[in-house]
């Protein structure tokens, strides 16, 4: 097995061992959509129309949670140092740890996702490119929030300060994912906004662990 | 077998110098100790040998090529052992070794950690997992990774610390074997480690200026939060 498969597999260990992650990026997602009816109330238009927003917010806001945590325990008991120091380069392990951290919380909530949709009475034609638009977004949610996690290691209040700093560059990602679901909807193709998502996510895919790990090496001096 | 040394090297952290104008020089099968008070950048120059920090000015190297322009060569040939025992509170004694066995290359990681722990005195811990390990066991199972992840430079940060009288005994056959074997160790220490034929060094000789409160590593802190220079 190669070094990037080992630490996902130990990542992976370490999430299903403590358990906790996992579940309360889903149910957290869970909960957040079932206020809106409540809040906004159970007029099934409405909902409908807000659907596609809501699910994407909710996943955004979901994802964040954990995101806090995808480095600060190597950081707090010393592995971060001896991984920077294995032969393993720093950028793979930082694409190694968001790997993982995908599979335990933005896996979960690609599955969930549909029966939340079903809740809000969405159209039937947006449910497979809602799977999809999450499919190509939550891995490029987690790549940038990576380097948010990098960046804030060792900040007091590093949480709210991640949410700050990752947030805003959350803004693309919704518009083009809610974007897509819409277009289904209302019959056109969501082709282009699909795309996009996918230039994200190959854009993101070596740039984020790239500015993650140089955020991890001034972490860790 | 290569010689690793340094000349020139200037800390600084924060805005503290912490040593300037620092040689060294570790032959194969070289031990040197770092000595000084608290603060006097011992643990510093451990994470500068072992590139987790740049030094400010100065040259590191092996037979001459610096780590700076082969830092995946020196990557290779360090086992670094810090204050932190980087021990997992879900994971076991062994899963904790074996992860760190393979990522530095093992073949058969698993086979390695139990012969590690075995070594270290403490084979019966393998499975008990890292939560319930008391901090001279967690100590024992960091030190175990020298044995099974090797490296040919060893550089420990206060090794001893929480350990018993015999595992001292012990941990010190293991740097003189690891010694006649050819490799090399740095380790700073507080309390004595024998090491028979190794060189001192005294890192209070390179502190800039040494009437100052060269007292506690807090102080320093204080100084990068205030903002305050030398």
């Amino acid at each position: 097995m190669s070094r990037f498969l080992r630490l996902v597999a130990r990542d992976l260990r370490l999430a299903l061992r403590q358990g906790s992650d996992a579940t309360i990026a889903v149910m957290f997602f869970v909960l957040c959509v079932v206020l809106f009816p409540f809040g906004v109330g159970p007029e099934p238009n409405i909902l409908a129309r807000i659907a596609a927003g809501v699910i994407w917010v909710a996943a955004l806001l979901a994802s964040l949670l954990s995101l806090e945590r995808l480095f600060q325990t190597d950081y707090e008991d010393g592995s971060l140092e001896l991984l920077s120091l294995s032969p393993l380069p720093l950028e793979a392990a930082v694409l190694a740890k968001t790997l993982a951290h995908w599979l335990v919380t933005g896996v979960p909530l690609i599955v969930a996702a549909p029966l939340l949709a079903v809740l809000l009475n969405m159209d039937a034609q947006g449910f497979g490119v809602l799977v999809l638009t999450l499919t190509l977004g939550t891995p490029i949610l987690s790549l940038i929030g990576a380097i948010g996690a990098a960046l804030t290691l060792g900040a007091r209040r590093g949480g709210v300060l991640l949410s700050l700093l990752i947030l805003p560059l959350y803004i693309p990602v919704l518009i083009f994912g809610a974007g897509a679901i819409d277009a289904a909807i209302n019959g056109l193709t969501p082709r282009p906004h699909l795309l996009l998502l996918a230039g994200i996510l190959a854009a993101a895919l070596p740039l984020a662990p790239w500015a993650g790990a140089a955020a991890l090496r001034q972490a860790v001096e | 077998m290569p010689v690793f040394a340094g000349s020139e090297l200037t800390c600084l952290r924060g805005d503290r110098l912490v040593f300037t104008g620092l040689e060294f020089r570790i032959a194969p099968g070289g031990a040197l100790v770092l000595l000084g008070p608290n603060g006097s950048g011992k643990s510093s120059l451990l994470r500068v040998m072992a590139g987790l920090l740049k030094p400010l000015r100065g040259t590191l190297g092996w037979d001459g090529v610096s780590v700076a322009d082969d830092p995946d060569a020196h990557r290779a040939k360090v086992q670094y052992v810090g204050h932190l025992d980087a021990v997992k509170p879900v994971l076991t004694a062994a899963e904790n070794l074996a992860f760190w066995a393979a990522l530095a290359g093992a073949a058969d990681p698993a086979a390695n950690a139990r012969a590690a722990l075995d070594r270290l005195g403490v084979p019966h811990i393998a499975g008990v997992p890292g939560r319930y390990l008391s901090a001279g066991q967690k100590r024992r199972l960091n030190l175990a990774r020298l044995l099974a992840a090797p490296a040919t430079l060893w550089l420990l940060d206060e090794p001893t610390v929480a350990l018993d009288r015999a595992a001292i005994a012990l941990f010190e056959g293991l740097i003189a074997e690891h010694r006649a074997q050819g490799g090399m160790v740095v380790l700073s220490t507080h309390t004595d480690i024998a090491t028979p034929g190794g060189e001192e060094l005294h890192l209070d000789e390179f502190t800039p200026y040494a009437d100052e409160e060269a007292g506690d590593e807090d102080v320093g802190d204080e100084y990068e939060e205030e903002g305050a220079g030398p």
